[in-house]
């Protein structure tokens, strides 16, 4: 390799490491040797990423840099899949945000996991959560990344299931799996295509491949890219596979922050962004990940509004903001979905860790009707908070305007179709604005309505990560889509929209952060002026509340469709077909042939001497015959010739 | 006595017609033994089979002069008296039991 040295290895197998040590050891170990371990393998991954953004900023490294002569993991004959890193601006920016993000919320997650039983367990499963996320983004080969998008699939389940005594987390973190593995089966089809269609799995070759043959459009690469959006769909819990995000919100805070919020459900835009020269030839697919990715955007949100668990609000809000991110992607602004991408990742994964320690200062009270007066109490908590709801909301000049702001100029700039998706989106920013108010107002605002709380600060281990988020969530979005786009150009292209700041982009930007006051201004007339007036909206309107209440009635309607109907498919078959058909029918065969064997051979035992006789006779005579004729020369006599043939 | 007597009486019987007795006494035996119904002409059709078979042992042993054959008849002989030995004691109790030596009707080991 040329140039300085990158150590792009090290990247996934330092938390690899600290995943063995900690997953084999951790029982035994005293918990500071355990943190300690699983503190320091994120923290030497994301070095050596800043080492290697460093040598990119300076100049010495020139971006993509494909690792040369690593160890080749499948050879088939022209199919060729090695365990090869690339890192171009798109995955560096995924590296540093996954090993940086990650990095806090490790340090988060040893004053929040503290008390847990499972300590060394937890680590464990982070660690490997980092390993695996890291192999998906630094894949060369489309095969390796499945790898990586399984193995975080894996984590999530391991970690959503982390109070595996509860039913509902147990239950969640099969969910999770479960509709995930929907997702992967495309995903995979489309993994298929691309060999069969290509030979090669290799990201940079298939790339070029496109590139030579400009007149490759639609057809089969509309097939693949609808297979890879089914892929992302499950793992970015887009519609219609984001049921099992919210139930996620089983597993501990810092999970939700790190896996569902910040990188992991983002693995699916970053896929999409990955594999773009793919999308960018078949209109059609683009054209659907738009739609989902609005329609998601807004039903979500829909849903979020009448939330009372804090933490499921954040997981609805997270599914509306990785539908801004596919809307993004749909109108080919990748790097505008990857801008949102990271600010989201910074300002989520903050709202998810004030939560935490939201719910941490509350001794586990996750419901926000007994919340409440937290200002006081919780003040890093709430200021920290108040910057990420900013963010989100999309105010200016917090990360979230910047982000949110480019996606919608883009989708607006597009026209047609994507004048309708803008409006939706604005009309999403508003519901964001609105619930992300009201679960301001409800947690920090008013007077305390549990008169039991005895509401206290978090320690300093978990309130750093915090105020760390918190100058990102208001400086992340400082550098600008422009200079933002300009970096990741030579990874996934360059759309027109992102370099022209007119006058149009300006008033539309206005246009947002009015929206978003808007929805600030409802939630303080619903939850701090008149605080009884929420109720009677719902009361009016009592059959939209239920709808949303019941998030669209949208588990009841897969459980009837899907759920149902595979148990009593599974019982049917467990039941009739293995248990009765192949485990009783086999024993009754054994059964049935021991006893027929018996009643023949029962005729056979007559007692009758002389029946003994003579098959002792008969037994005498054909032994006679079998050693005095001679068989072969009998044989050859009518033409056969056992065991002699060709002679 | 003429040339011809006197060849004809130092001739020797010929091994065949040792073996075709033997097989013929044999073949009387398996015959007896399969379709006589009392137990004692059964009995005397074993010991018809074990002569015929020792016939054919002293004529392949005059034959190869190999005095194993020999011993073997006399073997055959104890065995053969051991089991008249047993096997009349066996039909007489047999006898008593039943109060018959038809085979076809003791077919039964109990009562």
């Amino acid at each position: 390799m040329n140039g300085p040295l990158l150590f792009l290895p090290l990247i996934p197998l330092v938390p690899f490491l600290g995943f063995l040590v900690n997953g084999t050891l951790g029982r035994k170990l005293p918990k500071a040797l355990v943190a300690t371990i699983a503190l320091a393998a994120p923290l030497l991954s994301f070095l050596i990423v800043l080492h290697a953004a460093f040598l990119v900023w300076a100049g010495s490294v020139t971006l993509p840099v494909i690792e040369q002569g690593a160890p080749v993991w499948i050879s088939a004959g022209a199919v060729h899949i090695d365990f090869g890193s690339v890192v171009d601006p798109l995955s560096l920016v995924m590296l540093l945000i996954i090993t940086g993000v990650g990095f806090l919320i490790h340090v988060y997650s040893v004053g929040y996991m503290a008390e847990e039983d499972g300590y060394w367990r937890f680590f464990a499963y982070l660690n490997l959560f980092l390993f695996f996320m890291t192999v998906l983004v630094q894949a060369g080969n489309i095969l390796l990344m499945f790898v990586g998008w399984e193995g975080v699939g894996l984590a999530s389940y391991l970690l959503v299931g982390f109070w595996f005594q509860k039913t509902s987390a147990a239950d969640a973190g099969k969910k999770a799996f479960i509709v995930n593995r929907v997702g992967d089966f495309g995903f995979l089809i489309g993994i298929f295509l691309l060999l069969a269609n290509f030979g090669t799995l290799t990201v940079t070759e298939i790339a070029a491949r496109i590139a030579a043959n400009p007149g490759m459009t639609g057809g089969v690469l509309t097939a693949i890219s609808l297979c890879l959006l089914v892929g992302a769909t499950g793992k970015s819990a887009q519609l219609p596979l984001y049921v099992w995000l919210p139930d996620a919100m089983e597993g501990p805070t810092p999970v939700s922050a790190l896996i569902h919020a910040a990188t992991m459900v983002t693995a699916g835009v970053y896929m999409i962004a990955r594999t773009h020269f793919i999308f960018d030839r078949s209109p059609l697919a683009l054209m659907v990940v738009a739609i989902i990715g609005a329609a998601t955007a807004l039903f979500a949100a829909t849903i979020g509004l009448v939330q009372t668990d804090i933490k499921r609000v954040l997981a609805y809000s997270t599914v509306s903001q990785l539908g801004y991110m596919f809307l993004g992607c749909g109108v080919a602004a990748y790097s505008a979905a990857v801008f949102h991408l990271m600010t989201h990742a910074f300002f989520k994964a903050l709202l998810f860790l004030a939560a935490g320690s939201v719910i941490h200062g509350l001794g586990g009270e996750q419901d926000m009707r007994k919340m409440g007066g937290l200002r006081k109490h919780m003040p890093v908590t709430f200021w920290t908070m108040t910057m990420a709801v900013l963010a989100i909301a999309g105010f200016f000049p917090f990360a979230g305007f910047f982000s949110k702001d480019a996606i919608l100029y883009a989708a607006f700039a597009q026209g047609g179709l994507g004048t309708v998706l803008w409006f939706v989106g604005l009309v999403t920013a508003l519901l964001t604005s609105f619930y992300m108010f009201r679960l301001w107002y409800l947690t920090f605002m008013g007077e305390s309505r549990d008169p039991h709380a005895h509401p206290h600060e978090s320690p300093w281990s978990m309130l750093c990560p915090l105020v760390i988020l918190a100058v990102l969530s208001v400086c992340g979005g400082w550098i600008g889509v422009g200079r933002f786009g300009a970096f990741l150009a030579p990874a996934v292209g360059r759309h027109a929209a992102e370099s022209g700041a007119g006058s149009l982009e300006i008033w539309l930007s206005v246009l947002a952060v009015a929206v978003a006051a808007l929805g600030w201004f409802l939630a303080d007339r619903l939850y701090r002026q008149r605080p009884g007036s929420a109720a009677q909206v719902a009361a009016a309107v009592p059959a939209g509340y239920n709808l949303l209440v019941h998030k669209y009635y949208v588990d009841e309607i897969y459980s009837m469709m899907f759920v149902k109907p595979l148990l009593a498919l599974s019982k049917f078959f467990l039941e009739w077909v293995v248990d009765i058909a192949i485990l009783g029918g086999l024993a009754w065969l054994l059964g049935g042939i021991a006893l027929l064997g018996g009643a023949i051979l029962q005729r056979w035992q007559s007692g009758n001497l002389r029946s003994y006789a003579a098959w002792l006779a008969l037994g005498a005579v054909a032994l006679l015959l079998f050693v005095l004729v001679p068989w072969t020369t009998v044989l050859a006599g009518f033409g056969l010739h056992i065991g002699m043939v060709g002679h | 006595m003429n040339a011809d007597s006197i060849q004809f009486f130092q001739q020797e019987v010929p091994l065949s017609w040792y073996l075709l007795l033997s097989a013929v006494l044999f073949a009387l035996g398996v015959v007896g033994f399969l379709i006589k119904r009392n137990l004692i002409t059964v009995f005397m059709s074993i010991e018809l089979m074990l002569n015929a078979v020792n016939l054919s042992f002293v004529t392949f042993a005059h034959q190869w002069h190999a005095v194993k054959g020999q011993i073997f008849v006399f073997f055959v002989m104890v065995v053969a008296a051991a089991e008249a030995a047993v096997g009349l004691a066996i039909i007489i109790a047999v006898f008593r039991a039943r109060s018959t030596l038809a085979v076809d009707r003791i077919d039964l080991m109990k009562l």
